[in-house]
């Protein structure tokens, strides 16, 4: 009854300036013990996959064809096969495994254990560990410098992100950050780390070649209390010149500049929104909205929100399936 | 109208003139433009209502909105895919404020017209009664919709955008919005004696129209509070304008808006026209009371 089939059309034509071709998108939710399926290009769920308690992390291999999923309270990393949406295995992750980075080259795992202080080196073929590496309290984040050779994960009590170097498993430099680190995400072409402080309110940019914080990128939104800003998610295109930090209950994604370090923008999206993700195309950045059970896409081009998508409670990450 | 005086006096009798009925669309047309740039003129020349229609919405966008600025976001209700601000809400329904008092101040005009006996020189001329009124009607709506176009102008510079083509295709939105509320204000017009009451219409018709309507809340948020309010939102014309004008911004059409909207315009302006009929009318017995020199 509301609307006209050619003005909807009219409209999308317009909103859409470029539509996005159709990817795969994966959304943990936390609370329901799901996994939400999501068409990017008609931007509407189209299936959920039941997997174990209280799925965190997520990531995807890079031929598309397995996922990994934190059942965070089974104290596993699932695997799926994404052609048919089964579970096919898990993997020995440690207990409370809460966010993972795969290695480029696809065979390794690196687990944050957030209650063991520990990050669990895993050999994805084998389905066996390798390593546990003791790190700081409460380790989350997990980051993986483009050539493999080095990790850096975050621990969120001791406020530090720790590098380790990929052959050895050993820490080699510790560089106190903000409070309450979350997630650690590498410049494309390894020259930076930017780690988002919860706590804190602010992404430190890490030099990879000194291990020293260069930069300390504050968010200010009127209106809003600095408490409710909680850098989250961090996602950096690909051409290393913008970043998207998701800053929480600001239900907000800032858009930065990474040659000034400014923020350039706030996106409006759903309420505390968490882990972000970019389609292949870069044409789109989604975000998981914990509160509003949603996620939302975000046009790169114009950094303007174009549509929410309901998906299950609580989602917390997300994943592009490549093409 | 001058031009209605000659046509009239034409054929110069001792008794009555019989009125030449032979009035061709040229002669039609050159009514209308009389009467629109009448009402163009005293727009122009009255700067301060011109900056006054402005200032009002501009007030609640800047103001207002800053002041009960969600900013966490309005949540998802259609027309919109995903979270707006406080300010991207309420501009449809600020547009509708313009109208809205657009139709008012037209109303103010014909009895301000009516008290000075300008109201006579119009309502001798030869054309029929209600041309001369859908005439004065256009030509309101018209001046109304400038001042839409002006007020969202300005909104885009402070960053309240709508997708590019919504600003075309709310223009026959906002058009048939205006004239709905424009023929409200004729029919007002005719049942209001004295320009003194027009403070009246000010409490009785523009405030509780504007607030209970989504301009400023989505309904969900009002029936939530009362579900009585809801129904009364439900009965105010005002609340169909102000949705058929949010929908068309993003390219949609609201039918059941739409249909309400053009059914009760064509209400109101036919009975202002039954209200101004010089046989039936209300307004000759009005006269009576009325200060008309």
């Amino acid at each position: 009854m509301k609307r006209l089939g050619f003005a909807a059309l009219a409209a999308s034509a317009c909103i859409l300036a470029n539509p996005a071709s159709a990817f795969t998108v994966y959304v943990s939710n936390e609370r329901d013990n799901t996994i939400t399926i999501v068409d990017s290009e008609k931007m509407e769920a189209v299936g959920t996959i039941k997997v174990g308690q209280r799925p965190r992390g997520i990531t995807i291999s890079h031929d598309g064809k397995v996922l990994y999923v934190c059942a965070s309270d089974d104290d596993t990393v699932e695997m799926i096969d994404t052609e048919t949406n089964q579970i096919i295995g898990t993997l020995p992750s440690g207990p409370d495994p809460e966010l993972f980075v795969l290695s480029p080259d696809g065979k390794t795992l690196y687990v944050a254990n957030e209650d063991d202080n520990l990050v669990t080196v895993i050999d994805v073929e084998a389905r066996s560990v390798l390593s546990e590496i003791p790190v700081g309290v409460e380790p989350e984040g997990m980051g993986v410098s483009p050539d493999g050779s080095v990790i850096v994960s975050t621990s969120e009590t001791t406020n530090m992100a720790h590098f380790i170097d990929a052959e050895t498993h050993e820490i080699t430099d510790n560089v106190l950050v903000d409070t309450r680190p979350r997630y650690a995400e590498f410049m494309p072409d390894g020259s930076e780390v930017w780690v988002s402080a919860e706590i804190g309110g602010t992404v430190s940019v890490i030099d990879n070649e000194t291990r020293e914080v260069t930069q300390t990128i504050t968010f200010e939104i009127p209106g809003l209390r600095a408490e409710a800003i909680q850098p989250v998610g961090v996602k950096i295109m690909p051409d290393g010149k913008k970043a998207y930090v998701a800053l929480g209950p600001a239900n907000r994604v800032a858009v930065i500049n990474t040659e000034t370090y400014e923020v350039e923008k706030y996106v409006l999206v759903g309420q505390r929104v968490w882990q972000l993700a970019l389609t292949p195309d870069e044409k789109t950045i989604i975000s998981t909205n914990g509160v509003s059970n949603d996620i939302t896409f975000i046009d790169t081009e114009t950094d303007e929100a174009i549509q929410s998508v309901t998906v299950g409670q609580l989602p917390w990450g997300v994943v592009v399936k490549p093409q | 109208m001058s031009t209605g005086w000659n046509a009239a006096s034409a054929p110069d009798t001792a008794t009555v003139p019989a009125l030449p009925r032979n009035l061709g669309l040229r002669q039609y047309l050159i009514c209308l433009r009389g009467i629109c740039v009448r009402e163009g003129l005293r727009f122009i020349h009255q700067r301060e209502r011109f900056v006054s229609s402005l200032v009002r919405p501009l007030m609640w966008l800047f103001i207002f909105a800053a002041g009960f600025r969600q900013v966490l976001g309005v949540s998802i209700i259609p027309p919109y895919r995903t979270y707006v601000l406080y300010e991207v809400y309420i501009t449809p329904g600020l547009c509708g404020m313009i109208l809205l008092f657009g139709g008012m101040q037209s109303s103010l005009s014909m009895v301000y017209d009516r008290e000075m006996g300008n109201m006579r020189t119009l309502l001798v001329s030869p054309f029929p009664r209600w041309f001369l009124l859908v005439s004065k009607l256009l030509a309101g709506v018209t001046v109304s919709v400038l001042q839409v176009y002006v007020f969202l102008a300005i909104a885009w510079f402070w960053g309240v955008k709508a997708p590019p083509l919504g600003y075309l295709m709310v223009l026959p939105a906002l058009f048939l919005s205006g004239m709905m509320l424009c023929a409200l204000g004729l029919l007002l017009s005719s049942l209001i004696k004295q320009l003194e009451n027009f403070s009246g219409i000010m409490n009785f018709v523009i405030f509780p129209m504007y607030f209970a309507s989504p301009a400023l809340y989505p309904l969900w948020r009002i029936q939530e509070a009362s579900p009585l309010l809801y129904k009364i939102c439900l009965l105010n014309p005002f609340t169909y304008a102000v949705e058929l004008i949010r929908f068309a911004f993003y390219g949609q059409v609201e039918w059941l808006s739409l249909g309400i909207v053009a059914g009760l315009t064509a209400l109101f302006l036919g009975a202002a026209i039954l209200a101004y009929s010089p046989t039936r009318g209300l307004v000759n017995r009005k006269q009576d009371t009325g200060g008309n020199g």
